[in-house]
């Protein structure tokens, strides 16, 4: 696979040695000099120096060919998202994951087309948040272009869904309990299946839905 | 009507102040709060320190129902970020963005946002300036 990175520091450079590693083929493009010259002293000539916000750099690194993948992870959102949106409709480059730097910043790349992103700070506090005892809902996976989300469910002995069978429990339309994980053992749901407290109920739900299906399962608390 | 500028520059300044003598309702939104002084002492205006690209700041400026917009920060992509933000979520009919690099205005300009590239403007005025020299130029030589 043919990917272009667009920005050198931590995120890039790692980026460009594990691809290397795995055998696919890589164009790195950094603006600052100094960085630069350790980039090309490690990955030869497949450095590009320059701003990748500007269209005549991206054309010397190669993106008419064009790439199978465009990572854009320069530390500014403003032009990760612009390198982003001249890939996909400059130049048709299918898949672009772009770098967001500011989680309060995901939303502009959304709403402008621009729908793979990775967060460091959101992932931490997802971690974060499933470290936490009690929390109730925990986000594990986000499918963002089909709006779903994979969540785990704690169920305590004060929920309403406990004791009840999932046939039984009102869930939010569109969402559904995938598995239920007790004494060391996950089971796949079935409507038969009685919710019990301590139960850690995987459920896939839409995003809007999130929070009904919260209070369906845990109650206002 | 209302008109929120962001950037408070030399650029930005300047329009503000002249859309407010053209009757306009105008806010202007800089990150440093002593941009406001390039107001001068007359303004009447608002004026909101924050970054554009925070969406309570921008809301907070007014941009829910404003008829227009002018985005002249000092950032390019900044502010092609912002002006497409003003133009898509809060729908503002006039947005208009300086774009300092000819290809990313041309770029943009070409996918429904108005851009103005003061780079291109001087590159053609200079062009023509030169050109009556060289029309008499090549006129003597003939």
């Amino acid at each position: 696979m043919y990917v272009l990175v667009a920005g050198g520091g931590k995120v890039g450079a790692n980026s460009t040695r594990s691809l290397l590693e795995m055998g696919h083929e890589v164009s790195l493009i950094e603006q600052r000099p100094d960085r630069a010259a350790l980039l090309e002293d490690e990955f030869g000539p497949i450095v590009t120096r320059g701003d990748a916000t500007e269209i005549y750099v991206l054309e010397q690194a190669g993106i008419a060919r064009p790439p199978e993948l465009l990572l854009a992870v320069t530390g500014d959102d403003e032009d990760n998202l612009v390198i982003s949106q001249i890939a996909k409709d400059g130049y048709r480059v299918d898949k672009a994951i772009a770098r967001v730097n500011d989680p309060r910043n995901q939303a502009h790349f959304h709403l402008l087309g621009i729908q793979q992103t990775i967060c460091a700070t959101t992932s931490i506090l997802g971690l974060v948040e499933h470290e936490l005892p009690d929390h109730g809902l925990v986000r594990l996976l986000e499918l963002q272009g089909e709006g779903l989300e994979i969540v785990e469910v704690q169920i305590v002995g004060s929920s309403p869904a406990a004791g009840s069978r999932v046939g039984g429990v009102k869930i939010p339309e569109g969402s559904r309990l995938i598995s239920v994980f007790r004494h060391g053992r996950t089971e796949l749901v079935d409507d038969k299946l009685v919710i019990r407290p301590g139960d850690q109920v995987l459920a896939l739900v839409h995003r809007d839905s999130a929070a009904d299906l919260r209070h369906a399962l845990l109650g206002a608390g | 009507m209302k008109a929120v500028v962001i950037g408070c520059g030399r650029v930005g300044s300047a329009v503000a102040k002249g859309l407010l003598a053209d009757g306009w309702d105008v806010t202007v939104v800089d990150e440093r709060e002593d941009a406001a002084v390039r107001l001068g002492d007359g303004w009447t205006g608002g004026f909101l320190v924050g970054h554009a690209m925070d969406t309570r700041v921008l809301e907070k400026a007014g941009v829910a129902d404003a008829d227009a917009a002018v985005v002249a920060t000092n950032g390019d992509n900044t502010n092609l970020v912002i002006g497409q933000v003003l133009q898509k979520r809060y729908e503002i009919g006039n947005v208009v963005v300086r774009v300092l690099d000819p290809a990313r205005a041309t770029f943009y300009g070409e996918r429904g946002l108005h851009t103005v590239c003061p780079t291109q403007t001087a590159i053609s005025v200079l062009l023509d300036a030169l050109r009556p020299t060289a029309a008499a130029g090549a006129a003597e030589a003939g």
